[in-house]
């Protein structure tokens, strides 16, 4: 037996292709979930009411120290209990979106809490509305700066698709184990799952960083 | 017999005409003898801090005035007040003749909520020591990004204020810059172009020349002079620049440790000054030039 057979790399292709569907698909969908959703957080969070402000950050908090996986079973199987039925890939995007979801929120607070408060000032003395000034003063400016930490938990979500194997979804490194044990042959599988999860890993931080670079330019930040 | 009624009545006609005339003309001068701004037994507090202390100031219609006085003495803070940035902790603050600070319900004077800061709040403009342009805007989005979005007005009538008011101030060839693009004069410039495009009646301009360098002082004072020639406006100015309060305001009030130390005309005040703070700190800024 070789160390290294090709013809499985071939024969376990379309299972390693099927699953990487997923995992991307899982991914873009979560990440829009945690991109709007984090920001809706941010900003309850930034609420002049000192208790909407309060709770949201202890939300932000507990969803942030409890595990990934804890939050995904306490929804897919407690949740029957008390007759809610989620189907298993609303399940895994919907978990993996809130999830991230409190780490961009404090991503996006940071951006929030850099701007200069001659900013806001300035919202006040032209007596923009706090909607108007949010939009078009401060958030474009609190976003093209934190844009390579969002990305990061982009990549960093991407990595933590594995955990939907838990919940019976097909994702890339389930099929890849999948294939590993229906032939008794694991090596291929696995290393090509990885090299994809690091060829996407690769390109997604060229691409943010570009977009980054991009934003920044665009709105004259430095 | 009727012709006589006919005349009677049209003889009271025209007297309730002529009262109703008067009445008029009653408002009107109420309205101009009325000050622009008033500040009535304000007082401001940082927890036990008390940083002003029961001010009185009435501002005239088109009167300019200086605001001089040593660091901490709270003179920024009545211009953060007026500009709704701050909020009192007693007293009322007064704009064209009706209440900013507060509004009236039920025939009683309550704490003004938004909506009625917000109404009372676009009859005035402020222009920072910081500038606080919107640095992803060009000069001329950030004159425009106001007057569309909070008085309504179109893109182009907006843009056509904007244009003028910037050629007002110098700047016709730099409307398509962005603030970091721009030197700390033409900055404060292009800010008193967009204060201006909302049509305030009152400006407040707040220490605007602190960060500029020296030589860049001028061309904002110029544009600040021109203003006060050529519009009806009424200034409230917080100064360092002593010639420029002296030759520019109507008054000039010294402020010292929360209150009006001394006000008056500025030959009198900057000539004859009553007060030994005053002397003291006129002649501790003019030694340091």
């Amino acid at each position: 037996m070789s160390l290294w057979d090709w013809s499985y790399v071939w024969q376990a292709f379309p299972y390693l292709y099927r699953g990487a569907i997923v995992t991307v698909e899982a991914t873009l969908l979560g990440f829009a979930i945690a991109l709007v959703l984090g920001l809706v957080f941010a900003l309850i969070r930034q609420s002049p009411n000192r208790y909407i402000s309060t709770a949201m950050a202890e939300i932000v908090e507990f969803i942030r120290s409890t595990p990934l996986l804890l939050q995904v079973f306490f929804v897919y199987f407690v949740g029957p209990q008390f007759g809610i039925v989620i189907p298993a890939w609303t399940v895994g995007i919907g978990v993996l979106g809130i999830h991230y979801a409190a780490y961009c929120s404090e991503c996006y607070r940071g951006g929030i809490e850099n701007v200069e408060g001659g900013q806001w000032e300035a919202c006040t003395a032209l007596n923009l509305s706090p909607a108007r000034s949010w939009r078009a003063i401060i958030l474009p400016q609190a976003i093209p700066p934190i844009v390579p930490g969002l990305g990061n938990y982009f990549i960093g979500m991407f990595k933590d698709t594995p955990i939907l194997a838990a919940i019976a979804i097909l994702e890339m490194l389930q099929q890849a184990k999948n294939f590993g044990s229906d032939n008794y042959r694991y090596v291929e599988a696995i290393t090509m799952a990885g090299l994809f999860y690091l060829v996407f890993s690769l390109a997604a931080s060229a691409i943010i960083q570009s977009v980054s670079f991009w934003l920044n330019r665009r709105y004259h930040l430095q | 017999m009727s012709e006589t009624i006919v005349g009677l009545e049209n003889l009271t006609k025209r007297c309730s005409v002529l009262e109703e005339l008067k009445l008029g003309i009653a408002r009107t001068e109420k309205v101009m003898s009325e000050p622009m701004v008033r500040f009535e037994n304000v007082a401001k507090r940082y927890g036990t801090l008390s940083v002003l202390d029961e001010l009185n100031l009435d501002i005239a219609r088109n009167e300019k005035v200086c605001i001089i006085g040593p660091s901490g003495s709270g003179k920024t803070t009545v211009l953060r007040m007026l500009m709704t940035l701050e909020r009192i902790n007693e007293g009322v603050i007064w704009v064209d003749g009706e209440p900013l600070t507060h509004m009236r319900k039920n025939g009683q004077m309550v704490p003004a909520n938004e909506r009625h800061l917000r109404r009372v709040r676009g009859k005035i403009g402020m222009v920072f020591q910081h500038f606080n342009l919107f640095p992803h805007m060009t000069a001329l989005q950030n004159c425009v990004e106001a007057p569309i979005s909070v008085l309504g007005l179109s893109r182009q009538e907006a843009e056509t204020r904007a244009a003028e008011l910037l050629d007002m101030v110098g700047l016709s060839d730099k409307k398509n810059h962005f603030p970091i693009q721009l030197s700390g004069g033409q900055k404060q410039r292009v800010a008193i172009a967009r204060a201006l495009a909302m049509r305030p009646k009152v400006m407040l301009f707040d220490e605007v020349t602190s960060a500029l360098d020296p030589e860049l002082v001028g061309e904002v004072l110029n544009v600040i002079r021109k203003l006060g020639t050529e519009h009806d406006l009424t200034m409230l100015m917080v100064t360092h620049q002593m010639a420029f309060a002296k030759e520019f305001s109507d008054r000039v009030c010294f402020f010292y440790g929360g209150k009006i130390a001394e006000q008056g005309p500025p030959d009198q005040l900057f000539g004859d000054p009553q007060h030994e703070r005053t002397r003291q700190f006129l002649s501790a800024v003019l030694e340091a030039r």
